[in-house]
């Protein structure tokens, strides 16, 4: 499994954060990234998928494995 | 106490400071949602009140249609001053980009993680001390003798200002929100807060510290420091923001618990529930209501909204929506998927949310350590807040 955030769709509300501080950094302004390439190890699994489901701006989500985006809402680009 | 009159119909005619919406709007909301989802009515100027998760959601975030020019639930309806004092209003609560966008990043780093965990510390040390003034009687009002407190002093930390002035500030923010339809007493508040940071800003020109505000005045942007009205205007913002809401959030949590003792012992006996049980009580008792201006004519669910038309972004109604939450009228403290909406959405987050849940938690974290077991003293004494935040205001409550 593999996630990405975007950016643009960011808002800085820090739910995915506050689940998976391990994948995730947030800066200063409030906007989080994923750490590394996005890669979940399995034990972070199912935080991530709650982090997924929680977010008010559906700006995460699972990169598909051909690299396209699969959030449940559009696109995270990868 | 209230200045209007009785809402017959809440589709075509509702009124937010309606006392029955105020002390329930619960059930009003789910009958909208069910019958007429964007309710409308021509009391104090046309407006708008969505109840559905999607339509807000969908508001929120198209912010050319919906501007921030007028975020006040209740129009102000005395006599605007010649030469504003803030001739931004509040930014970036009150303001679209290009303002917005960076007149918030001015305000961000105040309220990012690593700084709220600086807040903490002070925020436990301030909660137990207020416990420690009244446990031992037995009783206190929840509302007054601890959620109202505690906020109001991290804010005045924040700004630099002297937490021994909390009553003050405190008062002044509820003229200015809670008695908002009253015109004249929202005025004093306004003015007597301004007033107070004039005087604060010249003295952080002479003797400039490490706060907010002393921040704000060495800032430069574009190479000129920033226009005093913008400085007045977002010290202001964090006053007026930070205050009622978080102790709202607190009050109506304390509620819950003290009307709920299965929760209160489920959530004192397992503390590791207490990040979804924050999550939860923020989406079932969202305090905050806030406005946008219809710029142009736009149609919103089959509603035609006209410029000029104001609309009342019902976030805790998108809160306690079915078709997004599941049992929405239901509070449950181990809530997994929770996608609320209790600070906004889109480029308007509340930015002060970090601080707010810090704030939430660790209120309730000492309260549950040292009063795990609680009730309402006198359920008919309780009383609430509504309109732009809602809260209760009166919440006796008896332990031990």
């Amino acid at each position: 499994m593999r996630i990405a955030i975007d950016s643009s769709k960011c808002q800085g509300h820090a739910r995915c954060y506050a689940l998976v501080p391990e994948l995730i950094s947030v800066d200063d302004y409030g906007t989080s990234s994923v750490l590394g390439d996005g890669t979940v190890p399995p034990d972070l699994e199912e935080r991530v998928r709650l982090a997924i489901a929680n977010c008010p701006e559906f700006a995460i989500g699972e990169v598909a494995p051909d690299g396209a985006g699969a959030s449940p809402e559009g696109t995270a680009s990868a | 106490m209230a200045r209007t009159a009785p809402v017959d119909d809440w589709a075509s005619d509702f009124d937010v400071m309606d006392p029955r919406y105020i002390a329930d709007p619960f059930g009003i909301w789910d009958d909208l949602r069910a019958t007429c989802p964007i309710a409308h009515t021509n009391r104090r100027g046309s407006n708008w009140l969505p109840t559905r998760y999607s339509d807000i959601t969908a508001i929120a975030h198209d912010v050319s249609h919906f501007s921030s020019l007028e975020v006040a639930v209740i129009p102000f309806e005395g006599e605007e001053p010649e030469e504003p004092v803030l001739p931004y209003g509040l930014p970036p609560i009150s303001s679209d980009p290009p303002l917005h966008t960076w007149s918030r990043r001015l305000l961000l780093p105040w309220f990012s993680h690593r700084r709220v965990a600086g807040y903490e510390e002070m925020t436990r040390d301030l909660c137990s001390g207020l416990i420690d003034g009244f446990i031992d009687e037995g009783k206190v009002d929840a509302a007054e003798g601890y959620a109202q407190q505690i906020p109001v002093r991290v804010i005045a930390h924040i700004l630099g200002v002297p937490a021994s002035l909390s009553d003050t500030f405190t008062g002044w923010v509820r003229d200015v929100l809670e008695f908002a339809d009253d015109p004249e007493r929202r005025m004093a508040g306004m003015e007597a807060l301004i007033t107070y940071f004039v005087e604060e800003v010249a003295r952080r020109r002479e003797q400039p510290g490490e706060d907010l505000l002393s921040e704000l005045l060495r800032t430069e942007v574009d190479g000129a420091p920033l226009e005093e009205g913008l400085v007045l205007g977002t010290a202001a913002l964090v006053l007026i923001a930070g205050v009622d809401t978080t102790w709202s959030a607190i009050g109506s949590s304390l509620w819950h618990l003290a009307t709920n003792p299965e929760d209160s012992k489920r959530l004192a006996t397992e503390p590791e529930l207490m990040p979804t049980a924050i999550e939860e009580l923020l989406r079932a008792y969202a305090p905050v209501t806030m406005a946008r201006l219809v710029t142009g004519d736009v149609e919103v669910a089959g509603c035609p909204m006209k410029g000029g038309d104001r609309v009342l972004m019902n976030f805790p109604s998108a809160n306690r929506d079915p078709e997004v939450f599941e049992d929405a009228d239901k509070v449950r403290l181990d809530r997994a998927i929770n996608r609320h909406v209790a600070f906004g959405s889109g480029i308007h987050r509340c930015a002060g949310s970090n601080l707010a849940r810090m704030e939430l938690r660790v209120a309730l974290e000492e309260w549950l350590r040292r009063i795990p077991e609680f009730r309402l003293a006198d359920a008919d004494s309780v009383t609430w807040a509504g309109g732009q935040v809602r809260g209760p205001r009166v919440l006796p409550v008896v332990f031990g």
